[in-house]
């Protein structure tokens, strides 16, 4: 299933807009139907590609929110201001509308749902989304058999964290790890804003020692990716179990 | 005017499998200058340079350069002193 996934030839494809669904001011998911998608890994990415009427193209890379599910993908788009693509995903394109996609893509950062070991997922801001998809994964394992999740998630206010009720909810049903950090504003009560500390990975990750080593996620912006991976590594992860994906600016 | 973060290899993903038709962001790669040996997953990558530029993370020489020009892709893997299939 996995090889099925990820091998054979790369065309783009014509997607359909079905729903969308608001998950923060600023973020929306869109619910595609793909016809004949050949089905994906929790973490794979598809890469859009509109075309002007003059035939100007440009073409982004998007994380795949959901998990397998037939021809159904989300995507969840973090609108960037002066962006040349975003904009037009968030607020342009309207339920029936089409747009041309290709994948899945990547067979690196991906969780392989056979895999015994616990899980430790670390996101800044929109990088939770292709952590997302394994979260959501996991939740479909028959409920004798999920391995161990956590999420450390690190966001610049509670209003700026996608996801947040069902996070809640797995958090509470589900025994998903959850705990946020907050760099700019906290909610009251709580511990001040900060940044991911290596107090945070030592209480809210896992022993990197222990029987069966955590594999470990990391995705976010460059600065995000780099500051915590280098946290995980001082707190005794072995590099080879650390997998990293970053995005920016260029991911408009 | 705004600084354009390095992404890694995961962003290529797409690129990579119009090249070389295979899933090759888990592939080991080989740096010419430094030895190390990861996956392209972990290059340095600079998509908005003139073409799409990926360096070793190490020692940050360029492996790989590829730049499309009327419907064509042109590889340089110079930089590489080997690239593998990625792991089954």
């Amino acid at each position: 299933m996995a090889r099925a996934a990820v091998l054979g030839r790369l065309t783009w494809q014509v997607a359909t807009l079905t729903a969308t669904r608001d998950e923060t001011a600023t973020a929306k998911t869109l619910v595609l139907d793909v016809p004949g998608w050949p089905g994906h890994l929790a973490g794979q990415h598809v890469d859009v590609r509109l075309t002007a009427p003059d035939g100007y193209t440009a073409e982004r890379s998007y994380s795949i929110a959901s998990p397998p599910d037939g021809d159904r993908l989300e995507l969840t788009v973090q609108r960037i201001a002066d962006g040349e693509v975003s904009p037009y995903l968030t607020e342009t394109l309207e339920a029936g509308d089409q747009l041309e996609l290709r994948g899945p893509i990547g067979g690196w950062f991906v969780w392989d749902p056979d895999s015994a070991a616990p899980v430790l997922l670390v996101a800044g801001g929109s990088g939770v989304v292709p952590l997302m998809s394994m979260i959501r994964a996991r939740a479909r394992a028959g409920s004798g058999n999920k391995v161990p999740f956590r999420l450390i998630y690190s966001v610049r206010t509670p209003a700026d964290a996608l996801y947040a009720d069902e996070l809640t909810k797995r958090a509470r049903d589900d025994s998903l790890g959850l705990s946020y950090v907050y760099t700019r504003m906290a909610p009251p009560g709580g511990p001040a804003p900060g940044r991911i500390s290596a107090t945070v990975i030592a209480s809210a990750g896992w022993p990197a020692r222990s029987p069966e080593p955590p594999a470990v996620f990391v995705c976010g912006p460059t600065g995000f990716v780099e500051a915590a991976a280098r946290l995980l590594i001082d707190a005794g992860h072995a590099p080879a179990r650390i997998k990293t994906e970053r995005f920016g600016p260029t991911g408009t | 005017m705004r600084t354009v973060d390095a992404l890694d290899g995961n962003a290529i993903g797409g690129l990579l499998r119009e090249v070389f038709r295979a899933e090759m962001t888990a592939a080991p790669g080989t740096c010419v200058a430094c030895g190390t040996t990861a996956p392209v997953a972990e290059a340095v990558v600079y998509l908005r340079a003139p073409g799409t530029v990926v360096r070793c993370r190490t020692c940050g020489s360029l492996l790989m350069v590829f730049v499309r020009k009327e419907g064509m892709t042109c590889v340089d893997l110079r930089g590489l002193a080997a690239l593998d299939a990625p792991p089954a």
